[in-house]
């Protein structure tokens, strides 16, 4: 779900904790969607630890913002199983809504569906590039097991004359590739 | 070993197996014949010891005796690990470790395409995300078997050597005992049979692709990982793995 096209799923209401009206912020009274709105502007400049320059909501792990009685819910995907900055993104997340004011916010995990490399939108992609890595090419619903890996162009130069040097890169999310024009060697973002 | 629930029982084989393979891709840490390769086989891992978390953060939740993923990994012994004996298995050379894995991937792979569907939701959706993973790990190691196989003429010796070395642990992989079968009754996970013919599929499309040969199925012998009954590899890498944990309890960082 993007930001303001509604309050979303009720994920999973009967955990919430019993927060009521007196225990929430903006003087204990409900959320509205102006409320929501607010957090999911706070969230766009939370970024991600290993691509500093690209928000958590431009790469599509914050999936749905909702107001449930009396906290602001967030529910956030994994990038990969293994991702060693998803707890520390949950953190930073947190930390940036308590500080913008809401009161003790949930986050939830969320694995299905599971995140894919489609959800980064255009502004993410474009960040990505001018960060130096190349953003994913292509769709990641429309690949099979044993097909080549799509044309990858430099992020540096543009050129597409570029090889691939290893399937992994310095993280899970990225793979290794070198520029044959301006001989740069550069990170992929994997399309998964 | 105590017996749990079905369920139970199958999250900790396919958990306990992810956290040894993993555990075992680490060795490789400093080790790897490139930057690169060693650069992959740690990222290999570490996915793996994601989706263990995964896997055993459910089995801990339904065992529910207060203990959660960490202890279970961190705290049993052996005998009460229910991995798979391939991935316990040494390392050896690149080779050998190549054959593992890709053995290894090759099941994930058409394991976790039938977990997709499962009647379960959790497994379900922590299949649909290992599967991404395993798709990466399966083209990589299949193409590393090729490349070997088909290589230079040491490549190739090493190669078939792998195959052979880790072979007779493949039984497990493609015969399905009474938990699976339970289990893939109630929907929960797919066929056992099915699994089966389609790793054999798979192994056979790229052994041969590789210029190697296909060996005979795999028979059932007197170990059985999915019970706790280890080759004696096991234990060792559990005494290294499990060592701080042991020595000073809930240590953390
Ligand atoms: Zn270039």
């Amino acid at each position: 779900m993007q930001p303001g096209k509604g309050t979303g799923s009720s994920e999973r209401t009967d955990m919430a904790p019993q927060g009521g009206l007196i225990g929430s912020d903006l003087g204990a009274r409900e959320g509205t969607q102006d409320d929501v709105q607010r957090a999911w502007t706070v969230l766009m400049d939370v970024m991600d630890p290993e691509v500093p320059v690209v928000s958590v909501v431009d790469l599509g792990i914050v999936r749905d913002v909702s107001w449930h009685n009396g906290h602001l819910h967030a529910v956030v995907t994994p990038t990969y199983s293994g991702c060693p900055a998803t707890e520390f993104i949950e953190q930073t997340i947190e930390e940036a809504l308590v500080n913008a004011g809401f009161d003790n916010p949930v986050l939830k995990q969320r694995l299905n569906p599971a995140w894919t490399t489609d959800w980064i939108t255009e502004k993410g992609r474009e960040q990505l590039r001018a960060f130096g890595i190349a953003p994913p090419v292509g769709s990641a619903s429309k690949r099979s097991l044993l097909s080549g890996e799509d044309q990858v162009n430099c992020p540096h130069c543009g050129s597409e004359h570029t090889e691939r040097v290893s399937e992994f890169g310095s993280t899970a999310c990225k793979a290794l590739y070198r520029c044959n024009d301006c001989l740069e060697p550069f990170d992929y973002f994997k399309c998964i | 070993m105590t017996k749990y629930d079905d369920l139970i029982e199958y999250l900790l084989r396919v958990g306990d197996s992810a956290v040894v393979k993993g555990q075992r891709l680490c060795e490789w840490c400093g080790n790897a014949p490139a930057l690169e390769e060693e650069m992959a086989l740690m990222n290999v891992g570490l996915d793996l010891i994601g989706q263990a978390r995964n896997w055993l953060d459910y089995a801990a939740e339904l065992i529910d005796d207060g203990r959660d993923a960490d202890q279970l990994a961190y705290c049993r012994d052996e005998r009460a690990y229910r991995n798979l004996l391939l991935v316990e298995q040494p390392n050896g050379d690149f080779a050998v470790t190549m054959a593992k894995q890709f053995f290894y991937d090759a099941w994930q792979y058409h394991m976790l395409q039938g977990l997709v569907e499962s009647s379960d939701e959790r497994v379900a959706a922590i299949a649909a995300k290992a599967l991404k993973e395993v798709t990466y790990h399966l083209r990589r190691s299949s193409e590393w078997v090729q490349r070997l196989g088909d290589g230079t003429e040491e490549s190739h010796q090493r190669m078939v050597a792998g195959v052979e070395e880790v072979w007779r642990f493949t039984c497990e992989l493609t015969v399905g005992d009474e938990v699976e079968q339970r289990l893939a009754e109630a929907g929960v996970i797919p066929a056992p049979e099915a699994i089966a013919e389609a790793w054999k599929a798979t192994v056979s499309e790229v052994l041969t692709a590789a210029t190697l040969t296909v060996p005979e199925e795999a028979r059932s012998f007197y170990l059985n990982g999915r019970n706790g009954v280890h080759s004696e590899h096991l234990g060792i890498l559990l005494a290294e793995m499990q060592f701080l944990q042991r020595a000073y309890p809930n240590a953390t960082w």
